[in-house]
């Protein structure tokens, strides 16, 4: 076996546009690998409305993805504000993005909630006015990589 | 996995191996190699990309030609709703289908009356429970394709549905057998007029593995020049057309989409896009919509390549020749307004059919993609083209996976002369060494 890949990401805070490009990278590079359509779509949800938390939230920061033998590994680490209640964060339809997020159709409330109901484990570390790491592990078995029809 | 039957194809005399096509293959499936274009058929989705940048005409798309088509069989014409918009100063449509029986066809069916049905049962279809939201039209074969190929969980969302092409196909065969009693089934060659290269290779490799309802595909080009010696303005035409508003709008981006009376929906079109917005419902961006309508080519089927006119003039003329047009024309006639019949679904499930897997096991896939990364962050990141691979990364690719030589890499090769340059002795001794057993 290999030792774990490590893909890196800077997410940029400051093109909103250009949100998540990560995720969709990401998704290509364990189609590749063989991965199956829905651990494929779990770390790629996962990943995506964390990038999009960044950008909102924190300006940015950076996301590494980690492929071991089984287990993928998503940490996102940012320099923003930092959570000050972590469980209210967690609720779904709380969200303290601001209008102009919510009128791009973000701010749902549903990005931390989904973080967590796609992957297996999610820890978040959060000092405030230094930032977040949210950590994320999505567990897959090998061997049972692509199941498709040939 | 059975070989699928691409309807692009290339000629070498023209290709003058340039990197026009290679860079904007949106599937990277095309490669250089010994100086001309190579499409690699597993990848390829006849989106016809590549006919439309190379500046040599080298890309060409391949259809059936009507000369060649038995003048012994009854042949009946079905125009895509796109066909219209293509005539200068024609503002009946009845014109055009009387131009087609004047130049031989024995019939016309209209696609457009097919897609008001279709339009029909997917607006019964978005009523019934348990729906997969959004529902994707399946009605461009380049995206349902594109879909198999690498959206898996998308899969269920396109509609099961018979795209009008096959409808139409289907419903002119039983139309005629009705007319003319004294006809068998194979004695019909339903032959449809297409805008793109896309349509004749759905044909080709059939309606899901089912054998198509439609036995020809002639390029819309090709019979456009035909019929402009054919039709005369000071003659009335005999030929009925049947399409209404909704039937002819499904020529253009959004038509098939706002026929609906849904507007929770999206339309978008040119492949690129197609996938930016693929890419995003996957990951579950746009949970407010319930319909995506996707189109394959610019400004959708008015862009193909098979088409003559520009594609913002030809929607401009069917707006033109739409307006007085009832809404319909074909309406279903059951007014219980739910259901539709099982010959019209999808024969089977969408499969999805991934490509580009590195390899079977894990962990040697794993060992190749870390040898990837490795060489990839080594090139120079140009993505100029010259080894034949449309990126530098497409090319890490292809050496570790594809055995190519990274020396093809004109920029590494650069490198490599210029320290030669002043290592002269130490790289002589090595390659003496090599080069003389």
């Amino acid at each position: 076996m290999a030792e774990a890949l490590r893909f890196h990401y800077d997410v940029d805070g400051d093109n909103f546009t250009s949100a998540g490009a990560a995720s969709v990278e990401v998704k290509r590079k364990l189609r590749q690998l063989g991965f199956d359509a829905e651990t494929i779509r779990r770390v790629s949800i996962a990943m995506y409305e964390g990038e999009i938390n960044m950008v909102v939230h924190a300006r940015g920061g950076s996301a590494d993805v980690y492929v071991d033998k089984n287990s993928i590994t998503i940490i996102l680490a940012d320099s923003g504000p930092g959570i000050p209640d972590i469980d209210l964060a967690m609720q779904e339809g709380y969200s303290t993005a601001p209008d102009n997020i919510r009128a791009l159709g973000f701010g749902a409330g549903m990005g931390l909630p989904n973080m967590k109901r796609y992957t297996d484990e999610m820890k978040i570390d959060t000092v405030l006015g230094k930032g977040t790491t949210v950590t994320m592990k999505v567990y897959f078995t090998t061997g049972k990589s692509t199941s498709s029809a040939e | 996995m059975k070989q699928y039957k691409h309807s692009v194809s290339l000629d070498i005399e023209k290709c003058k191996g340039c990197t026009n096509c290679l860079k904007r293959c949106p599937t990277e499936a095309i490669r250089i190699r010994d100086g001309h274009a190579v499409i690699n058929s597993d990848v390829c989705i006849d989106c016809g990309e590549c006919i439309r940048r190379c500046p040599y005409q080298a890309k060409k798309a391949t259809f059936d030609h009507f000369e060649d088509i038995d003048a012994k069989k009854y042949r009946i014409a079905l125009p895509a709703p796109s066909f219209y918009g293509q005539f200068v100063d024609l503002d009946d449509v009845d014109y055009v289908l009387q131009g087609l029986l004047d130049i031989g066809f024995n019939d016309v069916f209209e696609v457009a009356r097919a897609a008001e049905i279709v339009t029909e049962y997917t607006r019964r279809y978005m009523r019934e429970e348990n729906v997969s939201y959004p529902v994707i039209n399946s009605a461009c074969p380049v995206v349902v394709r594109l879909i198999t190929l690498r959206f898996p969980y998308l899969c269920d969302h396109v509609i099961p549905m018979m795209p009008p092409i096959e409808l139409a196909g289907k419903m002119a065969r039983e139309e005629a057998l009705q007319k003319h009693p004294e006809l068998k089934p194979e004695d019909i060659a339903i032959v449809f007029i297409s805008p793109c290269p896309a349509k004749a290779s759905y044909v080709k490799n059939g309606f899901l593995g089912e054998k198509s309802h439609v036995d020809y595909v002639v390029s819309m080009s090709d019979i456009y020049f035909k019929l402009i010696g054919v039709m005369k303005k000071n003659v009335i035409p005999k030929a009925v057309s049947q399409s209404g508003m909704i039937g002819m709008s499904w020529a253009s981006t959004g038509g098939e989409a706002s026929a609906l009376f849904n507007d929770k929906y999206l339309a978008a079109d040119g492949i690129e896009n197609v996938i930016r917005v693929l890419d995003e419902i996957e990951t579950g961006h746009f949970p407010m919509l319930q319909f995506v309508e996707l189109n394959a080519c610019p400004g959708g089927c008015v862009g193909g390549v098979a088409t003559v006119e520009n594609p913002y003039i030809a929607r401009v003329r069917l707006q033109a020749l739409r307006r007085y047009l009832p809404v319909s024309q074909n309406r279903l006639e059951k007014d219980d307004n739910e259901g539709y019949p099982e010959e019209i679904l999808f024969p089977k499930d969408l499969e999805y059919r991934p490509v580009g897997k590195f390899d079977e096991d894990l962990s040697t896939a794993m060992q190749k993609m870390s040898e990837i990364e490795t060489l990839a962050a080594s090139l120079p990141a140009l993505d100029c083209g010259s080894c034949g691979a449309p990126t530098c990364r497409a090319f890490a690719e292809d050496v570790v996976l594809g055995g190519r030589s990274v020396d093809e890499c004109i920029v590494y090769m650069r490198e490599r002369i210029s320290e030669l340059g002043k290592n002269p002795e130490q790289e002589t001794d090595q390659s003496s060494g090599e080069d003389q057993p």
